[in-house]
């Protein structure tokens, strides 16, 4: 039976089926644009719609690559503290909670109560870097408004002793002196990032990419060998406080690897605790000021004399009557000696001795040497602020700036430049790179001078420490010792100063194969005593036998207590 | 025919169920690792610490003090030393 056929049933018009079929079509049409609108046309800023509700970029913190010492003992560490921070208009506490929050912080409870009433500001810091269990128990008294934020501080456990070296960071975790500016470019950790969805409670359930990763900045291990930097600086800091100085530094190198063993200068100053800093605490003397170095200088002059077989060791040179003029210029001795062989020149310091011997020399033969063995050029440590010093060009030399210069006037050096140049002595001829970063690893040099020659000065040298030297307090119980004495008078205003002087020592030892340079410098000593051989010498002997007695070496002389000799014993020199 | 598509009906559905639990586990497991690595982060700072703490009580300048000080030492005389040549060490 057909629907159709049956009277009973109204056949429908065929247009009203169309129409519900199109308006379906027509439905399904648009929910299609839609999806595809959505899906294809607008999908990327709905999807980072919807991913600023859910993923989050989360900043991944490296840290601050550790400084240790040779031994490895940390000398600067990064570890994290806290910031106590507080918005005033959310703070609700009670008088009581004030003062327990103030007694957790250690500030006076009325200047938080002052933070607290200053309505007008929406951020406040209340107390900067605390340690983080401090922070904790503020945390527990859980008073609205009060918030902590993660910061990191360096410390340096090794406070004023190794202040110069290391130097230190700024606010921002940047190197500002000394190693930490040095190195900061491999100290300095970088930050990374990366993206992860995070949940209703806030944490984090899913990984969705590293866009960066953290590097964290790498461990630096220096040179400086804490022991002897503590024996150094608590040596130089008693000679300078003795004799009243202004200032001090002292410098100790290995022959033989190059490497920086302690460099401390005074005054010093506590890293850790910067509040009220000086101009003259932050001087890291050794390496960037420059002084006329006197008599330290006269072992060149004569090694390039005996170089170049122009005098030997017992030539003789008449020094009587201790004054030599030069064009309206008069050298002299503080003692007069009369005929002195090269050997005793060094010995008894002569200027008069000094000049003959460099006026024989070539100017230009004494400029070079003084460019080998370092002077008028960086040391190249890579450290900051290193001074070059001055050596004027030889073609503008004048006969009595040529004498003068023998006996270290008229040229100017830094106390590392010094001390690295008396490498050629201890290191039969050879000068070496220097190093602030351990190596362990006997270093090439560069010949300067014979191994003949360096032997010679070494014995000359020698002498000068003997009774009868300029120096003997610089001798060291059970060790040949070696080195020379400066007094020279310092500059000012362009001229030198008749009361004012820079005692220094530089030396070696032990003589039969030289381990360590020692070079200290005591800027205007003014308690009555002023040669380098009375103030400088004494620091050089406590921090040699320390440093040697720390390092091992063998004694090469026999056992004979240093008789420390009287008032007069000891010959003094005039520059 | 009906058969088939019944059978791959039952399959999805016990994909998408795997699928689920797969990823609830792995959820958790990155939470645990999360944990972990904040712990081994907060182990690490604290090995700094403690390092910073031995580098300050190990300080030389204050052995030094306490051994001269409380416990009355001192370096011993030179002259007292006598140095040894381990066996077999070259002369």
């Amino acid at each position: 039976m057909s629907v159709a056929a049956s009277p009973a049933f109204v056949r429908l018009p065929v247009w009203r089926a169309r129409f519900v079929l199109f308006a379906l079509v027509a439905a399904f049409g648009v929910l299609a644009g839609r999806a595809v609108y959505l899906q294809a046309v607008n999908t990327d800023f709905l999807q980072m719609k919807g991913a600023s509700r859910f993923s989050r970029v989360l900043e991944v913190p490296a840290t601050r690559g550790r400084i240790l010492d040779r031994n490895g003992e940390a000398v600067a560490i990064s570890t994290p503290v806290k910031s106590i921070w507080a918005i005033p208009e959310d703070v609700q506490a009670s008088p009581a909670q004030v003062k327990s929050l103030a007694t957790l912080l250690n500030v006076d409870p009325a200047e938080l109560e002052k933070k607290f009433s200053d309505k007008t500001r929406d951020f406040v810091y209340l107390k900067r870097q605390i340690p983080p269990e401090q922070a904790e128990r503020i945390a527990e008294l859980g008073l609205p408004g009060i918030y902590s934020q993660r910061e990191y501080r360096r410390y340096y456990p090794g406070g004023d002793g190794m202040a110069h070296v290391i130097g230190f960071t700024g606010v921002g975790d940047e190197g500002q002196e000394g190693i930490e500016l040095a190195f900061q470019s491999s100290l300095a950790g970088k930050a990374g990032s990366r993206r992860v969805i995070k949940d209703r409670r806030g944490s984090i359930v899913e990984d969705l990419e590293s866009i960066r990763a953290a590097q964290d900045g790498k461990d630096l291990t220096l040179s400086v060998d804490g022991k002897i930097q503590n024996i150094a600086f608590g040596a130089l800091k008693s000679a300078v406080e003795f004799h009243k100085a202004k200032a001090g530094a002292i410098v100790v190198l290995d022959v033989r690897s190059g490497e920086v063993l302690a460099l401390a200068n005074m005054p010093s100053y506590n890293p850790n605790n910067r509040g009220k800093l000086t101009g003259a605490q932050l001087r890291n003397r050794v390496m960037t000021d420059i002084f006329e170095p006197g008599s330290t200088l006269k072992p060149f002059t004569v090694a390039l004399a005996v170089d170049e077989g122009r005098v030997r060791p017992d030539t003789m040179i008449q020094t009587a009557p201790g004054k030599l003029t030069i064009a309206n210029h008069t050298i002299s001795d503080a003692h007069a000696s009369g005929l002195l062989s090269v050997a005793q020149v060094i010995q008894k310091s002569s200027n008069v001795g000094a000049a003959k011997i460099a006026l024989g020399l070539p100017k230009e033969d004494m400029w070079d040497l003084f460019k080998r063995v370092g002077f008028g050029a960086q040391p190249a440590l890579g450290f900051p602020g290193e001074a070059q010093g001055k050596v004027r060009d030889w073609k503008t030399w004048r006969p009595i700036e040529q004498a003068t210069m023998s006996y270290g006037h008229g040229i100017s050096v830094s106390l590392i430049q010094l001390a690295r140049a008396y490498s050629i002595f201890a290191r039969d001829g050879e000068l070496a790179p220097l190093t602030l970063v351990r190596s362990d690893m006997p270093v090439a040099g560069r010949r300067v001078i014979s191994v003949e020659t360096a032997r010679a000065l070494r014995e000359m040298l020698e002498m000068a420490v003997q009774p009868g030297g300029t120096a003997p307090r610089a001798r060291v119980m059970g060790y040949r010792v070696a080195g020379k004495t400066g007094t020279a008078h310092k500059l000012e205003n362009g001229g030198y100063a008749a009361h004012k002087y820079i005692s220094s020592f530089v030396g070696f030892a032990p003589v039969s194969d030289p381990r360590l340079v020692i070079a200290v410098m005591i800027d205007e000593p003014s308690n009555g005593q002023y040669y380098g051989g009375a103030v400088s010498a004494p620091v050089f002997s406590q921090v040699m036998q320390g440093a040697l007695r720390s390092l091992g070496v063998p004694p090469d002389a026999p056992m004979q207590p240093v008789e420390v000799p009287g008032e007069g014993d000891e010959i003094k020199e005039g520059t | 025919m009906a058969k088939l598509s019944l059978a791959l009906l039952a399959v999805l559905v016990a994909c998408a169920l795997g699928l689920v639990t797969s990823q609830h586990k792995a959820r958790k497991l990155f939470s645990e690792l999360e944990r972990e690595q904040e712990r081994a982060r907060n182990l690490d700072i604290e090995y700094g610490q403690l390092q910073l703490e031995a580098s300050t009580w190990g300080l030389h300048s204050r052995v030094e003090k306490i051994a001269t000080n409380s416990l009355a030492m001192r370096a011993s005389d030179p002259r007292r030393v006598r140095l040894v040549q381990p066996a077999g060490a070259p002369k």
